[in-house]
């Protein structure tokens, strides 16, 4: 569970935690357009090294180190699928070939730049900033509502689904046995608690939402306002300057394999 | 037997949650460990059925250091009762419910149909043994998870606030169920703040504020001391309140229980 660590918002003041959270989020956007434009290994190794500066400027670092911890076994696994069935289909019998390895470490920096991107920007966002956010775009209430909510309660639920993993496992449930089908298996006694207290904590929640007058006026206004600063405009034309320069690079520059630059380095 | 040995654990969030803990609870002994939220009961627990490891120090369990054993295998001998109940219930009834920990041990069916037959009855809750568990009022919950544990025959029986959420009459029952565990040689601990229960009950009280044991001792000297347990954010039982109000009139102040204070009190009206 410890991925939703790097989920977790703690308020703290940094050049980072005081961007405008529409900018952030459009800079979160293109990471994320340019990490699925991309499939050669070059471009997403650059990109994996983008957030680390707004990482140490936030100094949200041992947080995010463990999102990254958590989100390792996933990595794995898209390694693994990437490079089996593509060796499979593709390769078979011969011995796998550099530019194979390079796909799947490829596919897999990948979806290690999504998480990272991803932590960063709930590491230093606070929810309500996020959803007076989405208000100012002009989002419905209701959406914006919901939205928020949703991400207040991932760490709420991360905890929940500890507690139940130690409640399981003093009943001397053992999740780490048993094959791969046994093991989700295991995972049974964890989820159907974990779904069945959202659901009453829903509930509750929508109890407690009704009877504190919820959607009462048509027209809602709010104590704070959002406004772009310097560093915002800053932020927005580098997200934007970065799409551009991506897009050209993937419409118009052919990237060679890493081991084709490699080679060349040698020589 | 559990043996902690100066243990220290932080949370991998940095917050140190104990800070040297040593203490020995002898096999049949009844402990009742209090505090304020936040002291560390809870984490000091989940050392004894090892679902936290020390950082620094370690624990005994039977002699078993918690590092070298599963908390599967511990759970034979250490069964563990949380707080919630909704956060381990699962199965489509309560039968079901009862034998996951048998089932998990690996015990024959013969003897789980046994065990869980036993437990059920235990808990008042035969009746119930065909139901959803979902279907049960709190109380019952309490009582469904309870069995849980419980029909595994474990020797130590940790219950983490086991008067949450329990009305009168289902904490005497609680009072008396903890008797029978320990006429049975059980070691039973509880976690609490609920003060009255355990004056009712006269434990052993470990007191815990901020992740170091304070007091240890009979809960008739513990809890009639107002100045350690006012430190560990508790007040003494209501009785001793009065005693202590009254203790102009020559009346003894390490006074817990409704029983010995009426014994008290016609006492001293005879001498008067």
């Amino acid at each position: 569970m410890s991925v939703f660590d790097g989920l977790k918002f703690r308020k703290v003041s940094s050049p980072v935690h005081n961007l405008d959270p529409r900018v952030k989020f459009f800079f979160v956007c293109v990471l994320f357009v340019v990490a699925v434009m991309f499939f050669q290994l070059l471009p997403l190794l650059v990109l994996f090294f983008v957030p680390i500066p707004f990482v140490l400027v936030a100094r949200v670092k041992r947080e995010w180190i463990r999102s990254l911890k958590g989100a390792s076994m996933l990595a794995f696994i898209i390694f693994f699928f990437n490079f089996i069935f593509n060796y499979i289909y593709n390769e078979y019998p011969n011995i796998p070939s550099a530019s194979l390895i390079e796909y799947s470490v490829a596919m897999t920096l990948r979806f290690v730049v999504l998480v990272e991107t991803f932590s960063v920007f709930f590491l230093t966002t606070s929810p309500d900033l996020l959803g007076l956010a989405l208000e100012q775009s002009h989002v419905p209430y209701e959406f914006c509502f919901a939205f928020t909510t949703a991400v207040r309660f991932v760490p709420v639920l991360a905890d929940e689904a500890q507690t139940i993993m130690d409640a399981q496992k003093s009943r001397g449930l053992e999740l780490e046995r048993g094959n791969f089908l046994k093991r989700i298996k295991n995972y049974i006694p964890i989820l159907i608690p974990l779904i069945v207290s959202a659901i009453r904590r829903s509930l509750e929640l929508a109890e407690a939402m009704e009877s504190r007058a919820w959607g009462a006026t048509e027209k809602r206004t709010n104590l704070y306002v959002l406004r772009l600063g310097k560093t915002d405009y800053a932020l927005a034309f580098t997200s934007i300057f970065m799409l551009v320069v991506a897009i050209l690079v993937w419409r118009f520059v052919p990237i060679p394999p890493l081991s084709v630059i490699l080679s060349f380095l040698q020589l | 037997m559990i043996e902690v040995k100066d243990v220290y654990f932080t949370y991998p969030n940095g917050i140190g949650a104990l800070k040297g803990v040593s203490i020995t609870i002898q096999n049949g002994d009844f402990v009742a460990i209090m505090g304020q939220n936040g002291a560390g009961k809870t984490t000091l627990v989940k050392h004894f059925n090892g679902l936290l490891k020390p950082t620094k120090g370690k624990v005994l369990v039977d002699g078993v250091n918690t590092r070298d054993i599963s908390v599967a295998r511990l759970a034979r001998k250490v069964g563990f009762v949380f707080q919630n109940p909704d956060h381990q219930l699962f199965c489509e009834t309560v039968e079901d419910e009862t034998s996951f920990a048998l089932k998990n041990f690996g015990y024959k069916p013969n003897i789980i149909e046994r065990r869980v037959t036993w437990a059920l009855n235990l808990l008042s809750l035969t009746q119930y043994r065909k139901t959803s568990p979902f279907m049960l009022s709190g109380g019952e919950r309490k009582r469904v998870a309870l069995a849980s544990v419980l029909a595994s025959d474990p020797k130590i029986v940790i219950l983490d606030e086991p008067t949450i959420g329990q009305d009168h009459q289902q904490k005497e029952k609680l009072r008396q169920f903890i008797t029978q565990l320990r006429a049975q040689k059980k070691t039973v601990v509880i976690v609490t703040h609920d003060v009255e229960f355990v004056a009712e009950c006269n434990p052993r009280v470990v007191l815990m504020t901020e992740g170091k044991i304070v007091a240890d001792g009979r809960a008739n000297k513990i809890l009639t001391n107002y100045n350690l347990v006012t430190k560990a954010s508790l007040v003494p039982p209501q009785v001793t309140q009065i005693f202590m109000k009254l203790s102009d009139l020559g009346l003894p102040t390490n006074v817990i229980d409704v029983y010995e204070a009426r014994k008290v009190f016609l006492n001293s009206l005879e001498g008067s």
